[in-house]
């Protein structure tokens, strides 16, 4: 070890600053999920189905809704119908990529609310604690408690079918988990020091909250909430394929599933089509999540 | 401002310090019977227990004095910092403030801007989302101050404290070393122009090199801001080094207090002095050969009745046990000591006889 008088400091050693440009949190992150090739196939093929989706009726495919009574279980591959034709006759291609504008809506949105909702109430929870934190805390576990299937299924059979109604019964169904992690997230995060120093700079709960807590939890949740799509869009299928979702002729994977369910011995490969359609979905959601939450977890 | 005071150089868009009022024969902290139990329950269906992490401390700090805490981990010296921030409410005892009552004459929001805090742990104690500009800027923008004003004394704070802005401002606490953060902490802590700042083992973590910088950095700060310091730490050497008075505590209460030079050089409290004799020599005839004190503190749960220290005193007699001694003046410099030897006529066979 050199002998350095006290205070004797070279400048250059206290300036010494990494030699990488700065950058931020979320930059990082981003560079270190576009390494990751499982993620970004996974995150292309989401795109592709995404878009197609979107642009549906530009893209020339045949009426989703128009059926032949002579045509009707075509093989995949069949001329003109490259997906085959569904137990009415009506082009395959074009109900699954029609198809997925709905199953996407019904499956994305719920996740999507339940996080708003339940990233707040968790934050509240875990940062204001004591008498709150049981509140909300006591009740989420009211509805946790049941399964989420049963759950989903109940309230959807009270609210009546349709896609409004089977949205909401998703987000009740979500709120509980989501609020479970975000309080627990919020809890380590608020005994950090530089939550005290901001108490101590004399800022209210909501400004922590907002500058300090919301950027260090939203990480976590985030990646908890990517990884229930996979479970929205399965519970939003099964809701659809019991009835409780959308109605026919409407084009959704769950239900063209069901209504597809008869021809199996038919036309086996046909009829697993929207099945496939919500495995791609839900796992390509699962291992973006995985990634994004490899990428997430930086040492200093 | 008050005339005794000299106004320091403090930068042109920083917040005003708030006004010295009670000039300077007021202390600029007093602090009367502080106490701060914690329940804790002793399993499922224990009885209620309580720790007694402060009890009764009571101590001031002159105006532009900086007081040392020492004592062992546990002994309650973090959390009567936590006390004295309002980081969490005590149970008892007043602290006034150059002469107002937190709470009545003076608002806990005028008080987070008089008095601020360094904690232990550079890395937790800085927002990892945000940079180091940002941090430092938060506290001025609760305080009303405009963002790019925040950010200007930031910059300047930076500077200040041996950060050159152009390299820092932008970075993240992950980015630089933990003196570099250190120094980031008290750039954010005198960013509301405090005139009390609370450095609670603010340099403990660092390496002995980077201390050293640190505390000729807090040195310096002191001169240029008029700063008043609470130092606590467990180095009995950098207490020496940066305090003018310091206060020992032993199990949530003050054993002894005093101006540094009298307590090191004749500490009358046989627990400061065990303290003392544990710092190592640097020379080889002068080694520690007998423990200076055996066993470990008391479960604060259940502090031993009387003097809490009887239980590993050498000099313990009955009488320790049974009533607990007051801090007790030793000579009109300040030093004083709770402990019956250093009271004449307490009953103690080492006490000297009423005279």
């Amino acid at each position: 070890m050199s002998v350095t008088p006290i205070g004797a400091m070279s400048d250059a050693a206290l300036q010494a600053a990494p030699v990488a440009k700065a950058r931020g949190y979320w930059a990082t992150v981003g560079r270190r999920i576009a390494r990751d090739k499982v993620s970004m196939i996974c995150a292309f093929i989401l795109l592709l189905i995404f878009l197609s989706a979107l642009v549906a009726p530009w893209l020339g495919l045949a009426d989703p809704y128009q059926g032949s009574m002579i045509r009707r279980l075509r093989h995949i591959g069949t001329a003109g119908y490259p997906l085959g034709t569904d137990e009415l006759g009506r082009d395959m291609l074009a109900r699954l990529i029609y198809g997925g504008r709905l199953s996407l809506i019904i499956g994305i949105s719920p996740v999507l609310l339940a996080f708003c909702i339940g990233t707040s109430l968790g934050l509240v929870a875990g940062y204001v604690g004591g008498k709150v934190n049981t509140a909300i805390m006591r009740t989420v576990d009211v509805f946790y408690a049941f399964p989420s299937v049963l759950l989903a299924i109940a309230i959807s059979g009270a609210l009546g079918a349709g896609i409004v109604n089977s949205i909401v019964s998703l987000t009740i169904v979500f709120v509980p988990q989501i609020t479970r992690v975000a309080e627990s997230v919020t809890t380590g995060v608020r005994n950090m020091d530089f939550v005290e120093a901001a108490r101590a700079s004399g800022a209210g709960g909501f400004t922590i909250m907002r500058v300090h807590m919301l950027g260090n939890v939203l990480g976590p949740i985030f990646v908890y909430a990517t990884g229930l799509i996979s479970v929205s869009m399965i519970l939003a299928a099964g809701l659809s394929f019991l009835g409780l979702g959308t109605k026919p002729p409407e084009p959704e994977w769950g239900l063209m599933l069901n209504t597809l369910r008869t021809a199996i011995y038919v036309n086996p490969w046909v009829a697993a089509l929207p099945g496939a359609m919500i495995f791609a979905v839900s796992i390509c959601f699962n291992l973006v999540s995985d990634g994004m939450r490899s990428a997430m977890d930086i040492r200093n | 401002m008050s005339a005794t005071i000299p106004k320091t150089a403090v930068m042109p868009d920083m917040l005003e310090p708030i006004e010295d009022r009670g000039g300077a024969a007021q202390p600029l902290l007093q602090v009367n019977g502080l106490t701060k139990h914690f329940p804790v329950r002793g399993g499922l269906f224990g009885a209620r227990k309580t720790v007694r992490a402060v009890d009764d401390v009571s101590f001031s700090i002159l105006k532009g004095e900086t007081v040392g805490i020492v004592g062992e981990s546990g002994c309650g010296k973090s959390t009567t910092a936590r006390l004295l921030m309002h980081l969490m409410n005590r149970d008892a005892g007043e602290i006034i403030y150059d002469g107002m009552q937190v709470g009545r004459a003076l608002s806990l929001r005028e008080l987070r801007r008089g008095m601020q805090m360094v904690f232990q742990d550079s890395y937790a104690s800085l927002n990892p989302r945000l940079t180091i500009e940002e941090s430092i800027a938060f506290g001025p923008k609760v305080h009303g101050v405009a963002d790019a004003v925040a950010r200007t004394v930031a910059r300047e704070l930076l500077g200040k404290v041996g950060l050159r802005p152009e390299n820092f401002a932008n970075r993240y606490p992950h980015e630089i070393s933990g003196g570099q953060r250190q120094r980031v902490n008290i750039a954010r802590a005198l960013a509301l122009s405090p005139r009390l700042v609370i450095l609670d083992e603010a340099v403990s973590a660092l390496d002995k090199s980077v201390e050293a910088q640190v505390l000729n950095l807090l040195a310096d700060l002191k001169r240029e801001f008029g700063l008043t310091y609470l130092f606590i730490s467990h180095d009995l050497n950098v207490v020496r080094y940066i305090s003018d008075r310091v206060l020992v505590m032993y199990l949530g209460e003050v054993v002894e207090l005093g101006p540094v030079e009298q307590v090191w050089d004749a500490p009358a409290h046989p627990y400061t002095r065990a303290l003392l004799a544990a710092m190592p020599s640097s020379d080889p005839d002068r080694r520690t050969e007998t423990p200076p004190i055996s066993g470990d503190p008391p479960n604060p749960i259940d502090p031993p009745s009387g003097c809490r220290f009887h239980t590993r005193c050498p000099f313990a007699e009955p009488l320790c046990a049974n009533a607990t001694p007051k801090l007790t003046a030793l000579d009109t410099m300040g030093h004083q000591a709770a402990c019956y030897m250093a009271v004449p006529g307490s009953g103690h066979s080492r006490a000297l006889s009423k005279s």
